[in-house]
């Protein structure tokens, strides 16, 4: 029965997923605690330099509090808002911010999981009392006895996969969280969030990073390094092929992307794509979609979920970004805290910055960020 | 489960007897005070009544008082009623946000002001204010006794040497009605805020005291309401309800309620105190209202422990709510110099008049168990408690 059972503390962000995953999880008569965190404050930056002039971003805003509000109401549990700010600001906003500057292409949503969600929140939680968290993300996450560990795996619906986000749950973290959406389609949580009397079954999903509102990432560094009293560090230089051939310039080393295709500002018969970002030289080299692909890299600061660490080398499929389709390859260790990953087939735009997350059919191996 | 409420200084519940007094307004005698008819007499009779009443509880006339829609619009139309591009605006850092507010839209209009200080136990010294006195000084709002700490102001002092400069004075006083005697004469006011709901009245309903002679340019325009200083209809239950409540607050005040409050507010403190390391009263040096106290509790998130304990049936409060409902630091602590994580483990307890013995031995057993608790989570005190050990 409920008494028996020890709290949870549902995040609740107002919008359809995790709405429904609080009421799937009261259904089952567990006593629950709903947490909104107030994240970041969407008019801190509003007017600034390129900024629109009126907050309309779903990031912590007041529509998206009380609509997480309403429906704790309707399923009637506990409810508060608590302030993340501060952290949220210094474990992603700034390291994002620096990432960039350093030419590198963060995810901001996985710093958050790290930090913010299964971090904070699971401090937070067992402050009122509470000794799990569980969220809406699409995902599975089991114990096996056999193995010993906690295993996260994909979700029934693969094409809301959210694993590529949680690669960094320490096994501790996974231990204390539930991730109700796991064995559902994203219109079968629809479909439960009507059924639930929800009344935000249709309400769209999040899509741009939360705390951009309008997704213009350039304009948020200008704006945010205005608001910190820093000016935009000078790493304009120049633009040169994978030979060393001088084929322009470009006014900073933020504005790009490994990949890229728009706004290099350089005439060519075939598309031209960004291939690499050198910080010190601010150097950023170009060429054609064929010098894009690569086989080898290497990714740093990993975290292993299905095995306790790697010994000598392991076959996976490696996911690279979030859109895109784990290929296999043969990671290797190299170093005490480093992977070289050899995929069997070259791959598309290798971005520093963004994660690598290693997969053995549908479970999560472990992760790391790419170098 | 239980539920003890000690945020009487967010909200106090309804008393009966005011609730009484109000009902029929709300049903069989439900005129427009500003109607000729029978039910329109009826319903003027009753607001001006309720004016007298009000009037009793500061000490003024019935026609200096201003019928609001609560202490935000009382101190708005002290402020922007008063104060205009070019004046100068003197008041304090530990405000409400009603006059804070306020005061920097003025300063956005146009307006010079002037945010003094406080010291250490949360309190304005006098002498500021005569130091920033201006020729262009037109007006001087600094709070009777603030929400947070309970702390009192030097309000005479302040009101002398605005009077003797020939500049108006405003106090919001909404955390000091029915709590300790308000006479505007003796406090040197022209303005003085109070809102119906802090004095066990409702929502929605508080009054504004305008010095008779005193030019206040109305915020709301219309009809000719309230002697035309605040146009629309009377909430004439609401009116009906703050007089009720005010002729309850006068008779209190009279027979030694607050200082029965008192005791339970002191007892709650210095057992907490004498049971908690590592914790004290913010602004516990200086003059404060009975029924407040503001306590640290270091190596905590206060955010964390006002949820923990309403979970547990304990009501709290911890720092300003912010738009979403998030606590933000104390602006009030912060501007007494309390650092940054001393004011998010800060908590504010306050008591209402229905408070019993019994509820504060409930937060006293409640209170100790979950700071201690809450400490063990915190990695920063195992740290710190490994070195003192």
């Amino acid at each position: 029965m409920a008494t028996e059972r020890s709290t949870i503390a549902v995040a609740m962000s107002g919008g359809v997923d995790s709405s429904t995953a609080a009421a799937m999880l009261k259904a089952e008569g567990y006593p629950l605690v709903g947490l909104t965190m107030q994240l970041w404050n969407q008019r801190r930056l509003a007017g600034k330099e390129g900024m629109p002039e009126q907050v309309q971003g779903r990031c912590c805003s007041i529509d998206d509090v009380y609509d997480a509000r309403r429906v704790a109401e309707t399923i009637g549990i506990p409810y508060y808002v608590v302030n993340h700010e501060a952290r949220f600001e210094r474990d992603v906003v700034r390291p994002f911010v620096n990432e960039y500057l350093a030419g590198r292409t963060p995810i901001p949503c996985s710093l958050c999981n790290n930090h913010l969600k299964f971090d904070q929140l699971l401090a937070t939680a067992r402050q009122i009392g509470a000794e799990k968290v569980a969220t809406g993300h699409y995902a599975r996450n089991e114990f096996d006895a056999r193995r010993g560990r906690w295993i996260l795996s994909r979700p029934a619906d693969g094409s809301k996969d959210q694993t590529y986000f949680l690669f960094g749950l320490t096994q501790e973290q996974l231990s204390r969280t539930l991730f109700p959406l796991g064995r559902y389609t994203k219109p079968e949580v629809r479909e439960l969030a009507r059924e639930f009397g929800l009344g935000l079954a249709s309400k769209p999903d999040s899509q741009e990073i939360c705390f951009i509102p309008g997704g213009d990432y350039k304009r948020f560094i200008d704006a945010y390094l205005e608001e910190q009293g820093e000016t935009l560090p000078d790493s304009a230089g120049e633009l040169v092929s994978a030979t060393g051939e001088r084929k322009g310039r470009h006014e900073g080393i933020h504005n790009f992307t490994v990949g890229q295709r728009k706004g290099l500002g350089v005439a060519s018969p075939s598309p031209l794509y960004v291939l690499a970002i050198e910080r010190e030289s601010k150097r950023v080299t170009i060429g054609g979609e064929e010098e894009l692909l690569r086989t080898r890299f290497r990714v740093r600061g990993l975290n292993w979920i299905s095995i306790a660490e790697l010994r000598n080398s392991a076959r996976a499929e490696v996911k690279i970004r979030h859109r895109h389709e784990p290929a296999p390859a043969t990671i290797q260790l190299v170093a005490d805290d480093e992977v070289e990953v050899n995929f069997d087939e070259p791959a598309r735009a290798v971005t520093p910055g963004q994660a690598a997350v290693f997969y053995q059919q549908d479970e999560v191996l472990g992760g790391g960020w790419i170098v | 489960m239980r539920h003890v409420y000690l945020d009487a200084n967010a909200t106090t519940p309804l008393l009966p007897e005011v609730l009484d007094a109000m009902r029929p307004y709300f049903l069989e005698q439900f005129g427009n005070a500003s109607s000729i008819h029978l039910r329109g007499q009826q319903a003027r009779a009753a607001v001006e009544r309720a004016r007298a009443s009000v009037a009793a509880l500061l000490h003024c006339r019935p026609a200096e008082i201003v019928f609001t829609s609560g202490g935000t619009e009382g101190d708005n139309l002290a402020l922007f009623g008063m104060v205009h591009p070019g004046d100068h605006l003197i008041t304090s850092a530990i405000e409400h946000h009603a006059v804070l507010n306020a005061a920097e839209k003025l300063r956005d209009r146009g307006a010079e002001v002037t945010f003094l200080p406080v010291n250490g136990q949360g309190v304005v010294d006098p002498e500021d204010v005569r130091r920033a006195l201006r020729p262009a000084t037109k007006l001087v709002s600094v709070m009777t006794a603030n929400n947070e700490t309970g702390v009192l102001q030097p309000i005479k002092e302040i009101g002398r040497i605005a009077a003797e400069a020939d500049v108006y004075f405003h106090t919001d006083a909404v955390q000091a009605a029915g709590k300790l005697p308000l006479d505007v004469h003796a406090m040197g006011c022209d303005l003085l805020t109070i809102s119906g709901h802090k004095l066990y009245a409702p929502q929605g309903v508080g009054a504004l005291f305008v010095r008779r002679g005193t030019r206040i340019e109305p915020q709301m325009i219309g009809g000719a309401h309230e002697r035309l200083r605040r146009a629309g209809t009377e909430n004439v239950a609401g009116i009906v309800g703050l007089g009720k409540a005010a002729e309850i607050a006068v008779e209190e005040l009279h027979n030694g309620g607050p200082s029965r409050i008192a005791v339970l507010r002191d007892r709650l403190e210095r057992e907490l105190l004498a049971g908690i390391d590592e914790t004290g009263v913010n602004g516990g040096g200086a003059a404060r209202v009975p029924n407040t106290t503001n306590l640290w509790f270091d190596h905590l998130e206060g955010e964390a422990l006002v949820i923990a304990l309403d979970l547990k049936g304990l009501a709290v409060s911890g720092g300003a709510a912010c738009a979403s409902g998030s606590t933000e630091p104390s602006h009030v602590l912060l501007a007494m110099g309390v650092p940054q994580d001393r004011a998010r483990a800060s908590l504010r307890m306050s008591l209402q008049k229905q408070t019993t013995a019994e509820e504060i031995d409930y937060a006293l057993n409640l209170i100790p168990a979950e700071v201690s608790r809450l400490r063990e989570l915190s990695p920063v005190y195992r740290r710190h408690e490994a070195l003192a050990g």
